[in-house]
């Protein structure tokens, strides 16, 4: 399956990505070049199959709910690009 | 012999010999790294000073009687894995100032078996790639001819090994990552079945397809790496609970009453014949030896590119989502507002390759998709399992070639996904069956190494190496080095 430009730019917001008008000329290119390898797949015969999501067909553990010690901010908060006091800082969200 | 000729397993022994102190060993690394690393571009960051000390403290530990597994062996770690303390890249741009502030669960397991971390391996960005090209930090060079890839993702790692800059290193296999270049440098590298090392510190790219493991000279050395790895860990949910096997134990069984299946559709037309005979001849060796080669088929694998590259980057667009500008790693200058914060940090931060398969991602899950790529990608998972369940009542183990061709040059195959992303072709489908696999060296085409594939049934990680050092004990691919770093 070919796709388009607008098709590019409205995926590149939903994946929180900048991609320029010129850019997205390309990558449709690209993209389309990748779906149409993966459009082989249709080929398959996979109505009465079931989906596999893990390879041993196991489902998730729960863990016991214990408390654990968890104060790391002040080895985690210097990692931000901004901080301040206990905070991570971001531009401004509510005017 | 000099020290860095020695696999793993010789170096274990001159130290439980006290023939070298982990000093030694750890200076004489550290030295080819420091004179040879420059070509190469195999590590991202040496950490030659916390190495020098991990390596008193070994032989520390070593005069008091508290001889760990890997007592005193240097290794290197993918730069993939969280190392506390020391910048964690992920070859990537977004995690160029990153330190983390924890150990990957196979780190700390490494470290208290006594290993000596030299630094942490180049690898493609995000390990997304088949020849370390992507990568922030530039390509990794092939020590066998240095105008040509060293494979990928885990590139830096096999190329630090195969120019015995480092004795052993971790990698992680998501569609080939461990195997594809172990086979261009002509080392020894094996992909675990999914669950048996734990994921934990290890930065995610596809959850149900990743897998560390381990690439070294030889089966010996990747059963001892793979032995203080392995076991389960409540903090991955996807760590299986089962009681650790014992790989060194059978190392030494014969081959006897042992069935190897050959693949049909490992050996298309298509294929180099160069690299289908010497896959054959590992065959016959094998065979010599007391195996019995069989024909089984796989007819789904066919699909098994086309699959992994919806379900990788499905799930890569989804576990990339967590890299926002906000909490750690790269953020652009002066956003004007948050959604501008979110999107010039993360097309600034991630390269090209990461950003196709995001878009990639991020439309096969979107509305109106999910059934026609994940979901059917995801059926086509189980035809494909199911072919390796009906090979395994024929075979005890699956032989194929590990990649369609030999390391090829810098830059052959850059701007082509799609060329590039069937270098693994012969790898993907392990990987969507939860299998395990390894890839050695079985042969030289041109000057240049190339492997074979050996896949077992889930958990029998032991055979395949049991398999594979019995090929070792008989040929001598595996000790073939490049003439890169003088002598070998």
């Amino acid at each position: 399956m070919a796709i388009d430009q607008d098709t590019v730019l409205k995926v590149a917001h939903l994946a929180r990505l900048h991609v320029s008008a010129e850019q997205s000329q390309v990558l449709a290119g690209r993209l389309s070049d990748i779906l149409n390898m993966v459009d082989e797949l249709q080929q398959a015969e996979v109505d009465s199959i079931a989906p596999l999501a893990h390879p041993l067909d196991v489902s998730q553990p729960l863990r016991d709910d214990v408390v654990q010690p968890a104060d790391l901010r002040d080895r985690v908060l210097p990692l931000a690009p901004a901080s301040e006091g206990s905070c991570f800082l971001v531009p401004r969200v509510i005017e | 012999m000099t020290l860095h000729q020695h696999t793993l397993t010789e170096l274990k022994a001159l130290l439980d010999a006290g023939k070298v102190s982990a000093r030694e060993l750890t200076d004489t690394f550290l030295a080819r790294i420091d004179a040879l690393d420059g070509e190469l571009n195999s590590f991202v960051t040496v950490t030659a000073e916390q190495a020098r000390r991990e390596a008193d403290a070994a032989d520390a530990l070593r005069r008091k009687g508290e001889i760990g597994l890997l007592n005193g062996l240097p290794i290197a770690h993918k730069d993939i894995f969280c190392t506390d303390g020391v910048r964690t890249s992920c070859g990537s741009r977004m995690l160029d100032n990153f330190i983390s502030p924890y150990d990957a669960t196979v780190v700390r397991k490494m470290r208290t078996a006594g290993a000596v971390m030299l630094g942490k391996t180049n690898m493609d960005e995000f390990a997304m790639g088949s020849s370390n090209e992507t990568s922030f930090y530039g390509p990794v060079k092939n020590p066998w001819d240095l105008s040509r890839v060293p494979g990928g993702s885990s590139g830096g790692s096999a190329a630090a090994v195969a120019a015995r800059l480092a004795p052993a290193a971790t990698g992680t296999d998501t569609g080939g990552s461990i195997r594809q270049p172990a086979a261009l440098t002509g080392i020894t590298g094996l992909k675990p079945t999914y669950g048996t090392v734990s994921r934990w510190g290890m930065i995610a790219f596809a959850s149900s397809l990743d897998q560390a493991g381990p690439m070294a000279k030889s089966a010996a050395d990747c059963a001892l790496m793979l032995q203080s790895m392995v076991g389960h860990d409540d903090k991955d949910s996807t760590s299986l609970n089962r009681a650790p096997d014992n790989y060194l134990a059978d190392l030494e069984k014969p081959l006897s009453g042992l069935t190897i299946g050959l693949p049909e559709e490992f050996f298309p037309a298509s294929l180099d014949g160069r690299i289908a005979e010497l896959t054959r001849e590992t065959a016959r060796e094998l065979e010599r030896q007391g195996a019995k080669v069989v024909s089984v088929s796989l007819p789904s694998v066919k699909l098994s590119v086309p699959a992994y590259y919806v379900i990788a980057p499905a799930e890569a667009s989804s576990n990339l989502s967590r890299f926002d500008g906000v909490r750690y790693g790269y953020r652009c200058q002066d956003p004007v507002d948050l959604m501008d914060l979110y999107k010039r940090s993360r097309s600034e931060g991630f390269g090209d390759e990461v950003q196709r398969r995001i878009l990639v991602g991020t439309y096969a899950l979107s509305h109106g998709y999910y059934d026609a790529y994940y979901l059917r990608a995801q059926k086509v998972r189980r035809l494909i399992s199911d072919d390796f369940a009906r090979a395994f009542e024929k075979a005890d183990i699956i032989l194929g070639p590990t990649s369609p061709e030999v390391a090829f040059p810098l830059g052959a195959k850059k701007d082509d996904p799609v060329t590039m992303y069937m270098a693994d072709v012969f790898t993907i489908a392990v990987n969507l069956a939860g299998l395990p696999a390894l890839s050695m060296p079985g042969g030289m085409i041109d000057g240049l190494p190339a492997g074979v594939q050996l896949v077992g049934n889930y958990f029998r990680e032991g055979q395949i190496l049991n398999v594979a050092h019995r090929y070792q004990q008989a040929t001598d691919w595996h000790r073939q080095a490049p003439t890169f770093g003088g002598e070998q």
